[in-house]
């Protein structure tokens, strides 16, 4: 009948046999083996984790920029409490009674068994003081935390802060648990996993007078933290300092480059905050204090601020022009007050007129490259305004501008450069021209350019035609290389063979006749190739731009800077730059003068005095 | 109906029954205790998860009533209903449902949650029963063969795709049911050969592999062949053939990799040997090397399939499982966690909700899928091992009451019942003590959540429930 009625016994022996099997397994663990019973039965065992060193942070020449000091948490096991002298207790860790009362039942609300912070961060001295006693307070324990110290008050915005995770993100990546720091800005966020090691955990037995007794099994079920990787970035800490004295004062950006390697030399940001500020118990009230501030001293302006990039950006224009072929070296056009159009008037200051090329970047012409942008537009090989305005926005972009450069910077923003969309949507398709745009070619208009991207546009001129993408890492103790892409050589649209011509110009800018635009920013003994550049502000006082590299040939650094509302480039921007590139190249000051001059200059206090006169 | 009804309440196996109020409370104390605090006193507390257990537990005795009340006819007639109804489910909380530890396979109704994947074993145990007691020639046709996958890896697939490993694996218990009613031991054996290949194939070198197939082929045809010189004849061909194959790719430098030089000289001398056996009318060659070839190609398609179809989190599923990836606050430190929790109970325990090791700072599902850990800690060698012969009573019982049905429906649904109990307790415990991996399944009876403990109190009772009406019922 049932033919297989007889393989119910095989199954019934699988089931008996693997039972067998989980008796004796049982018997073994819990009979047999005795290790893992604890002596005493007032014993219990603490799961501690180890916290690994974070990774110290160098700058290029490792000097020493970030670093560990211990710290220590008061932690608390409601289930092992018993009745301790809360004065003498109060007193050492210096709360009142009623705040000990309310840390107990919070942490009896999250977990009798399980260990909360009951006060974070003692200095050493109470540490010291209370690990005499400790034997006293039975449900108490201390955990070892580091915090992040810092040797010079330089460079915040690039070096970040480390803060406490939030439940958000221990929900997301569960290796966080509550109280737990990561990098939260900057570097400490780029490079959190290789910064922060990994974190251990060493089970202990702790006898009936709250003493730790040794390792539960010896250490068999103890994993081992492992520290965090040391990171040394590209800042020249001597002239990020350099920089950010410059800067005081004024609001702005300075951001420098070496065009060879991509590396960011230094990366200021004005009005910055000592990084300090951000570090343990008094982060919350001083983060919220800076984020009051009305010069926004939190808002990194390297990276995330945008300006019209004003003339500097005639050289892009220029480079565009002798790719197409609508520009030639001697290409000659003549400039009487400006640009006229029907009744409008890009206008000009006064120099000498017909000018060729390198002469009109000398003196910044701006009919010059009105002319050189229609050209580019209007050039009859293209059936309409659209289709040029697409070839010249593809070389532009090809700069790295008007997108996210993907440096290890993690809120860098794009910046701006208008679409034929934009202009399609504004005035409708086939309802705008070169003329419509002509401000572009000039830098102005709807152009918006980050200082990290102005900057990296000075490296790839240097570079006679390409850039690596700014990073601000240079070596991880715990990797042999750094990310793959911040070594490849990434190539503008435009040949070669045009930039030396444009080159030419930028260096008579600084070291031409009477009459150059930035003939300030010259040093004994370096050729300096820059362009100075106003961007337009509709809200007040024009910003101060100005680019530049140096030497002319085998570029070592690239910069630009800029001042917000200080008014035309060669004013403040073209010094600031000149002073930097000399501290740079030649590491002391020979023109004490021009330092005092810009040390001297208060841009942010002047301004509120205005207001307050007005 | 007054008669069959007072027929209905004598005919229940009250043993069942006992054994399963005895699981239920001793899980429902295990649960107290791992939650237990003392700033929390009610039983009844409904914020804690014992008072919610104790809510889920009384709702089990109504439902064991419903299931009393439906006519035993209603499971059979309605059986495909059932289950398209539950496959539908599970494709619907795919995109409805909340995510909860990674896994989508719960629905949310206000502050409650279902998973009906928990719900889906008791359709297919049904409709298994239906299908396999509904036609006589079993197991031999390609077409019931494949129609039994369909219904077991229908369910398999969408639980998978869930995210919940662990509850699709369970389905794999239905191969003890199918061989009980006659599945030839052969595909029993291939089933094994492609779980061994496609696990072998994630952890082993593919050369080894390919080695290793060589070998094992080579010594099936020893043992059928059982003729010296044939083998040795074998031995020298695929050398010989790899030796060349590989000086020709030293000398032309074709640079090959060792493993297809090996493949290459591997077919070469196959088709050598395939014509000496032809001549000599050794037939069963042909079906070594169809499994040789077979093999070959699968395990170099487990690579393809793992890398290129399976989503990175799936992966990472299946490594941790296969313990090829450890996280050090993950599967392992659980099982570590685990297995001092449940060594330090010693013989005796250390005596009820005095256990610290279980509600200290480990793993988080010390309530659901590590509930036996703290009968171990609390409650010693001597409450594992009843726990265990509780689970052997209760498996050798509904083995016992499957076998005295005369419907081969109600039989085969009792291998069914018996079969996923079985798997929840082998993997579920034997991950407590660190002999099976980690795969998140809850301990029948035992682990606390709602869903879980329905289903199996469903799943068992309408077992029961056929049992009882099992002189009314043939076919
Ligand atoms: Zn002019």
């Amino acid at each position: 009948m049932d033919i297989f009625k007889q393989r119910k016994y095989f199954i019934q022996i699988i089931i008996i046999l693997i039972s067998i099997i989980y008796i004796i397994r049982l018997f073994a663990l819990q009979v047999v083996d005795t290790s893992y019973k604890i002596s005493a039965s007032n014993n219990v065992l603490r799961h501690i984790t180890q916290y690994p060193a974070r990774g110290l942070v160098y700058d290029r020449n490792e000097e020493l920029l970030v670093y560990n000091q211990a710290a220590y948490d008061l932690m608390i096991v409601p289930r092992q409490l018993e009745a301790f002298d809360t004065t003498d207790f109060c007193n050492i860790i210096n709360i009142s009674k009623q705040q000990l009362i309310k840390e107990i039942n919070k942490a009896k609300k999250y977990s009798y068994f399980k260990p909360s912070l009951f006060l974070k961060q003692m200095s050493s001295v109470t540490y010291a003081k209370l690990q005499e006693k400790l034997y006293k307070y039975k449900g108490f324990f201390v955990q070892t935390r580091t915090l992040r110290k810092y040797t010079q008050k330089i460079a915040a915005h690039a070096l970040g802060y480390v803060g406490e995770v939030d439940e958000e993100i221990t929900k997301k990546k569960p290796y966080y648990k509550l109280g737990d720091y990561m990098g939260i800005s900057g570097i400490e966020k780029s490079y959190e996993k290789e910064l922060r090691g990994k974190k251990g955990v060493q089970i202990y037995l702790v006898d009936v007078h709250n003493r730790i007794k040794g390792n539960y099994k010896k250490g068999k079920y103890d994993t081992n933290a492992v520290a965090g990787a040391n990171i040394t970035t590209t800042l020249d800490a001597n002239l990020q300092e350099y920089g950010e004295k410059l800067m005081q004062n004024k609001k702005g950006s300075i951001v420098a480059i070496e065009p060879s390697t991509g590396e960011i030399l230094t990366m200021v940001t004005s009005p910055s905050y000592n990084p300090a500020l951000l570090v343990g118990r008094i982060r919350t009230k001083n983060y919220l204090n800076l984020l009051k501030d009305t010069l926004k001293p939190l808002f990194n302006r390297a990276v995330m601020a945008k300006y019209p990039p004003g003339s500097t950006f005639k050289i892009i224009t220029a480079l565009v022009g002798l790719q197409e072929k609508v520009l030639y070296k001697n290409t000659l056009y003549s400039c009487h007050g400006g640009y006229h159009y029907g009744r409008q008037i890009v206008g000009c200051h006064n120099h000498p007129s017909p000018l060729d090329l390198t002469h009109a970047i000398q003196y910044s012409c701006n009919a010059y490259f009105c002319n050189v942008y229609r050209s580019i537009i209007d050039n009859p090989e293209f059936t309409s305004a659209d289709e040029g305005f697409k070839v010249w926005r593809d070389y532009v972009t090809s700069f790295g501008l008007g997108n996210k450069l993907g440096t290890d910077f993690a809120n860098e923003l794009s910046g701006n450069i208008p679409t034929t969309k934009y202009y399609d949507k504004y005035y409708g398709h086939g309802h705008w021209s070169s003329l419509t745009t002509l401000s572009l070619s000039i830098g102005q208009g709807e152009l918006g350019i980050t200082p990290l991207q102005l900057a990296n546009m000075t490296s790839t001129v240097a570079n006679r035609g390409f850039y690596y993408t700014p990073h601000l890492i240079k070596k991880i103790s715990s990797k042999k290389n750094i990310d793959e892409k911040f070594l490849v050589q990434r190539y503008t649209k435009i040949d070669s063979s045009y930039f030396p011509i444009v080159i030419d110009g930028m260096e008579k800018v600084i070291n031409g006749e009477a009459g150059s635009t930035a003939r300030i920013a010259k040093i004994k003994d370096i050729i300096v190739c820059g362009k100075t550049g106003t961007a337009q502000n509709p809200h007040g006082d024009n910003h101060s731009i100005f680019i530049a590299f140096a030497p002319k040939d085998n570029p070592k650094i690239a910069i630009a800077v800029f001042i917000e509302n200080g008014g035309y480039g060669a004013r403040w921007a073209a010094p600031t730059a000149s002073l930097m590139i000399e501290k740079y190249l030649k590491k002391n000051i020979s023109r004490k003068w021009l330092e005092n001059y810009i040390l001297n200059c208060d841009l942010i206090n002047e301004q509120t005095q205005d207001k307050h006169m007005e | 109906m007054n008669k069959r009804k007072t027929n209905i309440w004598n005919n229940i196996d009250w043993i069942t029954v006992l054994l399963y109020i005895t699981l239920i409370i001793f899980g429902w104390l295990s649960i107290y205790s791992a939650v237990y605090n003392d700033g929390h006193q009610s039983i009844f507390d409904i914020t804690q998860r014992y008072g919610k257990q104790l809510l889920w537990i009384s709702a089990s005795f109504i439902l064991i009533l419903i299931v009393f009340l439906i006519d035993v006819k209603f499971y059979s007639l309605f059986a495909y209903f059932i289950y398209i109804a539950t496959i539908l489910l599970l494709i619907s909380v795919l995109f409805l449902g909340k995510e909860v530890h990674g896994a989508r396979s719960w629905f949310e109704i206000g502050n409650f949650r279902v998973q009906p994947s928990e719900f889906a074993k008791v359709a297919t145990s049904i409709v298994l029963a239906k299908y396999m007691s509904s036609y006589n020639q079993k197991f031999k046709k390609f077409k019931n063969l494949f129609t039994l996958a369909i219904i077991i890896l229908t369910p398999v697939v969408l639980i998978f795709l869930q995210n919940d490993t662990g509850s699709a694996l369970v389905y794999f218990a239905f191969i003890l049911v199918l061989y009980r009613e006659g599945l030839s031991i052969n595909y029993i054996f291939i089933g094994i050969l492609i779980a061994v290949l496609f696990i072998v194939s994630l952890l082993v070198d593919k050369l080894i592999i390919l080695f290793s197939i060589e070998i094992i082929a080579i010594i099936i045809f020893a043992f059928r062949n059982k003729k010296i010189k044939n083998i040795i004849i074998t031995l020298i061909t695929i050398s010989s053939a790899t030796f060349v194959v590989w000086g020709i790719n030293k000398i032309f430098s074709f640079n090959l990799s060792f493993y297809i030089v090996n493949l290459i000289g591997l077919t070469l001398s196959t088709i050598i040997l395939s014509i000496f056996a032809y001549w000599n009318k050794m037939n069963y060659i042909f079906i070594i090397l169809g499994i040789l070839y077979s093999s070959i190609l699968f395990t170099n398609s487990v690579g393809y399939f793992f890398n290129n179809i399976l989503e990175p989190h799936q992966q990472t599923r299946i490594n941790i499982l296969l313990g090829i990836k450890k996280d050090p606050l993950g599967t392992g430190y659980n099982v570590n966690q685990s297995k001092i929790a449940i060594g330090s109970g010693g013989f005796s325990g250390k005596g009820f909700l005095q256990g610290t090791q279980t509600k200290f700072n480990f793993v988080p599902e010390q309530s659901t899928d590590f509930i036996f850990c703290t009968i171990g800690e609390e409650s010693g060698f001597i409450g594992t091992s009843i726990v265990i012969l509780l689970f052997v009573s209760l498996l050798m019982r509904i083995i016992y009451l499957a076998e005295r049905q005369r419907s081969k429906f109600s039989r085969i649904y009792g291998y069914c019942v018996a079969s996923i109990i079985f798997f929840h307790f082998v993997i579920n415990i034997g991950m407590t003590i660190g002999i099976t991996p980690v795969i998140g399944i809850p301990l029948p009876f035992f682990s606390y959540g709602g869903s879980s403990l329905w289903a199996f109190t469903i799943l068992l009772f309408i077992f029961i429930r056929l049992d009882a009406s099992r002189l009314d019922l043939f076919a």
